[in-house]
This record gives C-alpha cells, structure tokens and sequence, in this order.
C-alpha cells in the first residue's frame, strides 16, 4: 500500500516505513539508543529528503522512547536523579550545539562534517566499546560469572556529592551535567539523541550498572527529542507527521519485544551487539566518504531545505 | 481595434494557415489524497480547420506539461584528501519541479532548433530558459535532467501523441507520486515542417486535499500547533504500545 507524505512531498511503501519502525524500535529496546543515527541514513535511502528525515525521525525517537522508558520504570530500571542532571546539561548542550551548527553552516560544507562527526564518534565509542565488552566477558567467563568492582577514579574525588540510589553510586554532580552538556552539544550537530554517547558515557565515564543505564538514557532521549522536534516543527517546518505516524506505529511495537530480548540477555553481550551495530554504520558512512560516488552531482531543492 | 487584429494575423502567417487545437483533457485537476501513488493524464484534442488539408509539409504535434518552478542547486564532488566532498555549486535560479514533454514523431523531425529557442519546449531549454546564470553550467543542467529523468520527473516521451489522420491526437502523460503541488502548465503545440502554427494553453491544478491539505496548512500556520500535535501523538503511541503489551502478557 502506498501512502503520500504530505511534508515530504514522495508518496511511500506503507509496510517499508512501518518495517523500518520496528528494526529501530527493537534496537532502541534492547539498547536505550534511540535509533536516530540509524533511522535517519536509511530513510534517506528510502528518498525522503534529508530534512525531512532528520526532524521525523526526532518524533518518531520521542514515541519509541516513551514505549521503552514505561517498561524501564516497571522493571526499575530508571534513575530518575541521574536523568535529571543529565537533562540539565543536556539541554543546555543542545543549544549550544544549534548555535555551532548554524555558525559552521554559514561556513558551508556542514554535510562533510556531520559525516565526520558520525565517522569519528562512532568509530571512538563502538571500537572502545568492543574492546571492553570482549574483554568483560572473558574476564566473567574466567571468574565463573562475577563481575568486577567498579574502580575509584577521578570522578569520585569532585565536590557537590550526591547519592542516587538506584545506580548504587555516591559521586559529585559535575561530570554527569558535563556529560550531558557533551552529548546535548554533539546530538545537536549530529541531528540525533545521543544515545549511542551517553549509554557508554554512563557505564564507563559514570560506572552506573548497565541495568539502569537504558532507562535513564531513554528517559533523558525522550526529552532531547521532544525538544528538537519542536525546534524543527517551528523553525523548518520539516516535521512529517503521516511519516512519524508509520515509523512510530512500527517503533513502538518493535520496542515492546526489543526491551524483552535485551531483559533476556547479558549486559556484555548486549554490549558487544551494541558496539557491533555503531561500528557497522560507521563503517558504511566511512566508505561512503572514501569510495568514489556513482553519481556526483545531487541536487536540493531550496525549499524543502 | 478590429484592424489592428487583422493587421497582426496578417503579420503572424504562421497562424494564418487556418489550423487550430481544440482539446480536451481527462481531468483539469490532480488530488493528491493519503493514498496517491501516481496518476494517469489523457490529454486529447482534435485540429480544427476551415480548410482542407494544406501539404506544406509534414503535421506535427507536441505536448508540454511543466510543474511549478523551483530554486535548485546542483552540487558536484571531488576527491580532497582521500575523501569525496562537495566541491562545486551550482545554482539553478528556476527548473521546472517536472517536465514532461510527448510529441508525435522525433522531437528534431517535428520541431526547429529556431522555434524550440522561441517557445522553449524541449527539456535543456526549459531549464535554461528560465535564467541560470552559470559558467560551466552544461554539466551540471546535464545533471540535473539525468537526476530527475531517473525518478520519472523529467520524461521525454518521443512518438508518444498519436495522430490520427491529421487530425485527431491524444497522449497519455503518467504523473509520478512524488509530485510538487501547484499549477501544471500544459502547452499543445501544432508544428508544420517543424514551424509552430498554433499553440493552446491550459492549466492543471495539482492539489494536495483532505488530511493531506490539513496537514500541510496546520504545519506552516500554526507550527507551536503542529509541533505539540506531533508529540502527544508520539507519546501517545509509545503509552499504547507499552499498556497493549503488558495487558497482553497479562
């Protein structure tokens, strides 16, 4: 069945769209990213217009979060301290970054960068990510199953302590706001929640057990999301409501089994996998910037931008 | 007044010759509903004249619909330190959002390279005509046609008017789903030797209506609306997903 998106002005495959939904929702389950640097690629594929893509897939990141956070809070899943000081830095973060957007923009060549950005930070977080899980679940399997004590480092010697008691972590206020400002700055930039930064940011730059740590990140992405969903509601008019409509009907869903596989496994597996999937996408964009195009011109219409 | 009119057709003799397009159209109006994925237009007519036949040469016709005019820029990658970047730009002030055009017989047996630079009817002139004010612009208008061309809205649809005995014609142009609202100005051009001798003008609305229109309207009219709208419809959603699967497991 064919369906017309009104805003993105290209009529689409109904159960393409609705499948798409459902591969993020599951992803962002299982692993409390949101799904933004993975949804957005591959409706650009589909040949919705980059801007469209980028301000639909915030909506439909907002709608897959919420799915997955509710099944979070029963499970207890969701420091809500933790995702309160994240938030603060984060929104904080995201204006900035808009502001640094929109100055590299006047720049030009703002494209090459995202796709840098995207190289570098996925590349960084997935290779790093790999190399502890692989290394965490050797060092388990060794030690019949238990993991180890989560070390002191610099993060715990900083003032203004606070105890949130869901993570079972005692530390100062300061890196959790400047983690959140970190990934609001670059989510901006890159046009998407910052999952895929704050989930390791949160188990290795904080220690918080991986339990917690993707319900409080949903529960920070919702409001990210919402927030840049707005901005390009009221600033690009680019929000595709039918487009959001059928990826979140799919998106919710697909959360729904995502959070039950990802309750299911171990958190280094799920880390592994995780690492996997970023470092996948990173490799895909990496070529697109290295191997020759097919096409070497692209056109853009002024007004749908 | 009336002499001053007697005096410009005398003036035009291609128009003289007493041959005329009468048309008529399947439809002078596209909806685009939820549900549109392309739409078929008959476009059909008949030359009226008051004379018999003339043999000044072979009868041609040609037909040219043309969407509404947008902005474009064109944009060319090169390789800069190992990866491939957008180099060049080109901006295209006005190329047509789709153009189609059909003609009876090839476009060069039918038409003069003189007549096309008048009327602009083929595809390169259509765009250039409209002012692009570019050095180097070959490649890239060349671009632009093969990129449109690709998904079906640049067509080029040589042999496609049937004539029937000199003096009934009739063309099916097939619209695709992506189509740009707005006014779609469609030409019909009767051409002899390659001369236009008349041209018929008409005008058919592409409109997005229903849920589409609402949609559209709410989103550039009311944007705090349309914005709020899209978030408790998203947070709506994820609450029925998550109550639908717990009373499920339940």
């Amino acid at each position: 069945m064919q369906i017309y998106l009104p805003i993105a002005e290209v009529s689409v495959n109904f159960s393409l769209i609705f499948g798409l939904g459902g591969l993020v929702g599951v992803l962002s389950g299982m692993f409390g990213v949101g799904g933004g640097f993975l949804i957005t690629p591959l409706l650009f594929l589909v040949g919705i217009p980059p801007s469209v893509a980028v301000a639909t897939s915030a909506n439909q990141i907002v709608a897959s979060s919420v799915s997955g956070l509710l099944s979070h809070i029963k499970r207890r899943g969701v420091d809500f301290a933790m995702g309160w000081i994240l938030l603060i830095g984060g929104i904080a973060g995201s204006g900035i970054g808009v502001i640094i957007f929109n100055r590299l923009k006047a720049l030009g060549q703002v494209d090459l960068l995202v796709s840098l950005c995207y190289v570098v930070f996925l590349g960084i977080v997935g290779g790093l990510m790999l190399i502890e899980s692989l290394r965490a679940l050797r060092r388990a399997r060794r030690s019949g199953g238990m993991g180890e004590r989560r070390k002191h480092n610099w993060v715990h010697s900083l003032p203004f302590k606070v105890k949130f008691r869901v993570s079972g972590l005692y530390i100062s206020v300061i890196p959790p706001i400047l983690v959140g400002l970190l990934v609001g700055i670059l989510a901006a930039i890159m046009g998407v929640g910052g999952g895929f930064i704050m989930v390791p940011a949160m188990i290795y730059i904080l220690g918080m057990p991986t339990k917690v740590v993707i319900g409080t990140s949903l529960f920070q992405i919702i409001f990210v999301a919402a927030f840049t969903t707005m901005l390009h509601a009221v600033t690009n008019q680019t929000v595709d409501m039918i487009l959001a409509l059928v990826l979140l009907l799919g998106g919710v869903i697909g959360a729904q089994f995502g959070t039950r596989i990802g309750a299911r496994m171990k958190a280094e597996q799920l880390r592994i996998l995780l690492a996997l999937l970023v470092l996948g996408v990173c490799g895909k964009l990496a070529l697109d910037l290295l191997l020759e195009p097919s096409e070497l011109y692209s056109i853009a219409t002024e007004g749908k931008n | 007044m009336r002499r001053a009119l007697l005096a410009l057709v005398l003036l035009l003799p291609t128009f003289a010759q007493g041959e005329e397009i009468v048309l008529g159209l399947s439809q002078d109006a596209v909806a685009i509903t939820a549900n549109f994925d392309g739409s078929n237009l008959l476009i059909f007519g008949a030359i009226k004249r008051d004379a018999p036949i003339p043999d000044t040469g072979p009868l041609g016709v040609i037909i040219a619909v043309a969407g509404p005019d947008q902005p474009v820029s064109v944009r060319r990658k090169a390789q800069r330190y190992g990866i491939w970047v957008n180099t060049d730009v080109v901006e295209v002030d006005a190329a047509p959002s789709f153009y189609a055009v059909a003609s009876s017989a090839p476009i060069r047996d039918v038409l003069r390279d003189v007549e096309d630079l008048r009327y602009s009817i083929t595809l390169p002139r259509a765009i250039r005509s409209v002012g692009a004010r570019v050095t180097d612009s070959q490649q890239f208008t060349d671009a632009l046609i093969r990129i449109r061309a690709g998904s079906d809205l640049y067509q080029v649809l040589e042999g496609a008017v049937d004539v029937e005995q000199e003096t009934l014609f009739r063309a099916a142009i097939a619209l695709p789903a992506n189509l740009t609202e707005g006014d779609y100005e469609t030409r019909i051009f009767l051409t002899r030797n390659g001369t236009v001798i008349d041209e018929y003008d008409t005008i058919i609305a592409v409109n997005k209506v229903g849920v589409e229109r609402w949609l559209f309207d709410l989103s550039r009219e009311q944007t705090y609306l349309y914005g709020a709208l899209s978030l408790v419809l998203a947070g709506l959603a994820g609450w029925a997903a998550s109550a639908a699967f717990a009373a499920l497991r339940r």
